[in-house]
């Protein structure tokens, strides 16, 4: 079977999976996996730049995503003025003076090689970056802190969030592969793990930016919303055209929205993605990959090239961020959690194939549909496991409870098996 | 008394918890160190190792409550570490038999490894969380304390109040014990000289007739029973909650690198200098500056430096700088 042929009757198969899900349970609940595989499709897409392609061993894809997250409070939410007025530049300013005391310090490490002098400037530089923050962050805070206590974001549309997430995420990525890059593969993959964790309690702490564990809830959204479609009468007698009520008929049409949105960036990310991967970029690249010394001999860049696809793998993940929060229509910081965004990513790129482009957005489809149906088909066989137990005994309650849990397990044995017998993956690299 | 009082402050907010999480993350690092320098990869699943080690303690504790038997002033976890040991290490050669052994015989890249562990690791999660579930779970008992702050206060006749728990006391004492046991076998027996060399040079042990598979066998073992004892001990002094273990990860990783991969003694430094690091940075200096300085130097602020909740960033900062100035770590570890 040729290689064209298998990647037709894998996504075919993927196709099927959804649809079935839309006879059997209802096609709200297929849209909902269509629309967040989409999502993982992009993300893996990111993973596998990084990972198939450049072989850079990246954890910290779940603090990408969330600084896409950030991305979407940033640019769409309207600003808080009372907020501001109480010190939202001097909070700014405090960034920026955070950001100069380290970059005076690398210059001083780096021109005048004094050590002293570094330290000397982090000290003063961070007692000035304190005494400037502290009391802006506590005026912006004690702004009716109910409802806001933050600054809000500058009020621009929703999908304006996107790219901006990119570019977050690529900020980040420029400064961890500056001091982390170069590292051999597993101390890049602690380093990153690190850096994932420290964005996420930056998300969880930082109340004036982003509410903290208080979350931001209602984000714009750039679809209708469904009460405006049962209340609009031209889309109610359209929706009984197709025999629907209007309250189904407007979730799928919202829902159908995204997919239609998610869709489009996929489409556009993955073509760009396979351009890339067939230009003499690509093959530099993975020339890279498969032997780094060699590359270098032949007058490669390693370091700058590495850095270049850390920084591009980085913001598509972040776009992927945004576009989930955004399709979340809610920034929870306390609800990124690594196995999540992290390693069931990596999960879906090795096995749907690292390398092959196409291989990473169908493991991203795949595994996220399993992620979704394992808890069903969990419960199911746990019914059938317990079936001979007396009701109400402890054991059958326990097994009943954890059903929740088999979720990593099944990721762990899916991830192992594919390493096993299949380490190339469903679509293997060409 | 102003400078006893400073004294005491510190030893009660800083010394004492420092020197308790260090011995527990120097247990965890020895554990990373050793498979770094025997298997050659960073596991990543060691968190979760310890998740599951920790939870069949919990359960064994639970059933020997159950029993009524206890030990009187101590916990009665310590009773049934040993019995979490072995289940731990059935699980864990388990795993190696039918997971890692296969790619040890293909010789795969580390960073196969790597990911291998990963899978591994959600496999353990899933485990735990499935047998115990996610939520906290309390398994302390006997005495609490072995000084109260009050007893303290009223011997002493000073202004504050030293407490030390118990399972501080036994985390330190504990540490100790099974520290020097590890160096003793590694330095003293023939399987631990075997177990060094084959660390130094792989080919050359293998040469004088070192078998392999007994070599990681040990490890192994040695490694569930240190994971074991860190976790159980990290429980009894904080809480048991799987993913903290997931998290530990960090400093964990950040101890044995600091430390120098592949080295025992390193990892044990490194264990404190993290500890140390992050009790230090995000404690609030405002009590104990205030009996050291003069009455008009005293800070208004709590001086502390960064909030609680970065304390992993801490670990970070000391693995990017370790990493950038001196790559192999205090103690001349494997390079990087």
């Amino acid at each position: 079977m040729s290689q064209t042929m298998r990647t037709y009757l894998m996504f075919a198969g993927v196709a099927v999976l959804i649809i079935g899900t839309g006879l059997v349970q209802s096609w709200n609940s297929a849209l909902l996996i269509l629309n967040m595989g989409l999502v993982s499709a992009v993300m893996a897409l990111g993973v596998n730049l990084q990972w198939g392609i450049a072989g850079l061993f990246n954890v910290g894809v779940m603090g990408f995503v969330a600084l896409g997250g950030l991305a979407v409070v940033l640019t769409s939410v309207a600003p808080v003025p009372e907020a501001w007025a109480a010190g939202g530049l001097r909070a700014y300013a405090a960034l920026v003076i955070g950001a100069a005391t380290v970059v005076a310090s690398v210059m001083a490490y780096k021109r005048a090689r004094n050590a002293w002098l570094m330290i000397a400037i982090l000290i003063v530089g961070f007692v000035i970056y304190r005494g400037v923050r502290d009391p802006a962050v506590d005026a912006i805070e004690a702004v009716n802190p109910a409802v806001s206590g933050y600054l809000g974001g500058l009020g621009l549309p929703v999908l304006l969030a996107w790219p901006v997430g990119g570019l977050l995420a690529a900020g980040a990525a420029w400064i961890i592969g500056k001091t982390a890059l170069g590292l051999r593969s597993d101390y890049l993959a602690i380093a990153t793990l690190g850096i994932s964790e420290i964005i996420i309690a930056i998300l969880k702490n930082e109340d004036w930016l982003t509410r903290g564990v208080k979350n931001v809830i209602g984000l714009p959204r750039p679809v209708p919303n469904e009460i405006d479609l049962q209340n609009d009468p031209g889309f109610v007698e359209s929706a009984a055209g197709f025999g629907l009520d209007p309250t189904t008929a407007s979730t799928l049409y919202v829902k159908l929205g995204y997919s239609v949105l998610f869709t489009a960036v996929l489409i556009v990310l993955l073509v760009l993605s396979q351009m890339a991967l067939n230009s003499p970029w690509g093959r530099m690249m993975r020339a890279i990959r498969d032997n780094e010394v060699s590359s270098r001999a032949m007058g490669k860049d390693v370091t700058f090239r590495h850095l270049q696809v850390f920084i591009l793998g980085s913001a598509i993940c972040g776009i992927a961020g945004a576009m989930m929060t955004t399709l979340d229509g809610q920034l929870t910081p306390s609800s990124y959690q690594p196995l999540r965004y992290t390693f069931l990513i990596w999960v879906m790129v090795i096995v749907g194939g690292s390398g092959n482009n196409l291989g990473a957005v169908l493991g991203g489809f795949l595994i996220w549909f399993l992620w979704v149906q394992v808890e069903p088909m969990g419960q199911a066989l746990m019914n059938v496991i317990t079936m001979g137990m007396a009701d109400g005994s402890a054991l059958k309650d326990h097994l009943q409870g954890s059903v929740q849990h088999m979720r990593l397990l099944t990721m762990g044995i899916v991830l192992l098996l594919v390493l096993r017998f299949s380490p190339r993956g469903l679509l293997p690299e060409r | 008394m102003e400078f006893l009082n400073a004294l005491v402050t510190l030893a009660n907010f800083v010394l004492i918890p420092g020197i308790t999480y260090g011995s527990q993350l120097a247990l965890g690092a020895l554990g990373v160190t050793l498979i770094y320098g025997i298997l050659r990869f960073s596991n990543f699943a060691h968190g979760d190792t310890m998740a599951f080690g920790t939870m069949s303690v919990i359960l064994f504790t639970w059933l020997f409550q159950s029993w009524g038997i206890s030990l009187g002033p101590l916990p009665t976890a310590l009773l049934a570490i040993p019995f979490g040991i072995a289940v731990t290490a059935l699980l864990v050669l388990g795993t190696d038999r039918v997971v890692y052994r296969f790619y040890r015989a293909q010789k795969a890249k580390p960073i196969i490894f790597v990911m291998v562990s990963i899978g591994v690791m959600f496999i353990y999660n899933g485990v735990t969380r499935f047998i115990l579930g996610a939520d906290e779970q309390r398994f302390a008992d006997g005495e609490r304390f072995i000084i109260r702050a009050r007893e303290f206060k009223e011997m002493t006749g000073l202004d504050e109040g030293l407490t030390l728990k118990t399972t501080q006391g036994l985390t330190v004492i504990t540490a100790v014990i099974v520290v020097a046991l590890l160096f003793w076998f590694l330095n003293n027996t023939r399987t631990g000289k075997s177990m060094r060399a084959y660390s130094d040079n792989e080919d050359l042990a293998l040469l004088s007739g070192i078998n392999p598979e007994h070599v990681v066998r040990v490890t192994w073992l040695i490694v569930s029973a240190l994971i074991v004892v860190a976790g159980t001990l990290y429980g009894l002094d904080k809480t048991y909650k799987p993913f903290t273990y997931f998290q530990l990860l960090l400093p964990i990783f950040a101890a044995a690198i600091v430390g120098g991969l592949g080295s025992p003694l390193g990892a044990i430094a490194g264990g404190f200098v993290v500890a140390f690091s992050e009790v230090g940075i995000t404690y609030a200096w405002k009590k104990v500056l205030g009996y050291v300085m003069p009455e008009s130097l005293e800070p208004g602020g709590l001086v502390q430096l960064l909030a609680t909740d970065y304390k992993f960033a801490v670990s970070f900062m000391i693995l990017v700088i370790v990493l950038l100035f001196k790559p192999t770590g205090l103690f001349k570890g494997k390079s990087v």
